[in-house]
């Protein structure tokens, strides 16, 4: 039964005591493509820029746009994070079409590590923001008791990012493997391009959850968001 | 029955039964959305944007259910 689990990791080789296992590989080969590629089109910025420019300047501002709606207030110092988070979690999660890749995401450490990432990162840019007492003060809105309540959504919020990430790319793998072994060839392509629609919208998903974390840890009481109400203010006729 | 086979009915008890409520609520607010979208098209961009997080919150119901599942069938502490 443990064969073929998803739960399990091939281990590609060792160094010394550590495994360094497939995703691993995989993950280094994404930022690797993404660092080189983003260095060579940004090697000859001009202010009239040409066609390859206007559409990286495109989707960057489109990027901060939408951190900027979501926050409420100036993108600029999130937008290296978090847009990187993006990019990275879009290529991760369509690279598993790629024959003989699997999308990294599909296994439970990369989820973790990034959602560990958006956990370590909530806090920093929350003292950052508000001063050490001040965030630290913000766990105990708007009573006191509600403190374990507030430390533990922090936990449950990050485990839920983790595993949220983790279920719907990784089922989506199973499913086409499964239909795969069931039937002939060229019957899971469907369901592949409705993988495709899946990763791009959990990217999307995943980006704006830790936006969304971020801005109610740097944001005062005014753009305090709980998970359940995601988006500020929403205009309501 | 041993403890494999009552986990692997388990398994499908928990995600035939947890799929049902997260397939109502997820229903219910893709209607809502549908509805807010016709009565004002202009807030169309706000609106699928909360309904896109609002559904991953929902759906993550799901996902735990499935989660359990996995770690019956292939991390089972019992069997």
């Amino acid at each position: 039964m443990t064969q073929g689990s998803p739960l399990a990791t091939t281990v590609v080789f060792h160094v010394g005591p550590l495994l360094v296992t497939r995703p691993v590989v995989t993950t280094w080969g994404i930022m690797t493509v993404l660092a080189v590629g983003s260095w060579l089109l940004t090697r000859r910025l001009r202010p009239e820029p040409s066609r390859r420019q206007a559409i990286l300047e495109l989707v960057v501002s489109g990027i901060e746009s939408q951190i900027g709606e979501v926050v409420r207030q100036d993108a600029r110092p999130l937008l290296p994070l978090l847009g990187t988070l993006f990019i990275f979690l879009l290529t991760a999660n369509i690279c598993g079409v790629v024959p003989g890749i699997q999308a990294p995401t599909g296994k439970i450490e990369t989820p973790a590590a990034l959602a560990l990432i958006v956990f370590l990162s909530v806090h920093c840019f929350g003292v950052r923001a508000r001063g050490l007492l001040g965030y630290l003060g913000s766990f105990a809105q708007p009573k006191l008791i509600m403190l374990p309540l507030n430390v533990l959504s922090e936990i449950t919020r990050t485990f839920s990012l983790m595993v949220r990430l983790f279920g719907n790319i990784m089922s989506g793998e199973f499913l086409i493997a499964l239909v795969l072994a069931l039937t002939g060839l060229l019957v899971p392509i469907p369901l592949m391009a409705l993988e495709l629609l899946v990763g791009v919208v959990q990217a999307y998903i995943f980006f704006v959850l830790a936006t969304v974390f971020i801005g109610a840890a740097v944001g005062g009481e005014a753009n305090e968001t709980s998970e359940a109400v995601a988006s500020p203010a929403t205009p309501v006729e | 029955m041993d403890a494999k086979v009552i986990s692997i009915i388990a398994a499908a008890v928990a995600v035939s039964v947890g799929s049902i409520g997260p397939a109502l609520g997820e229903g219910r607010s893709v209607a809502a959305a549908m509805d807010a979208i016709a009565r004002q098209p202009e807030a169309a961009g706000t609106i699928s944007r909360t309904l896109f997080v609002g559904l991953a919150m929902i759906e993550t119901m799901a996902i735990y259910c499935l989660v359990i599942a996995l770690i019956l069938l292939f991390a089972n502490p019992f069997a």
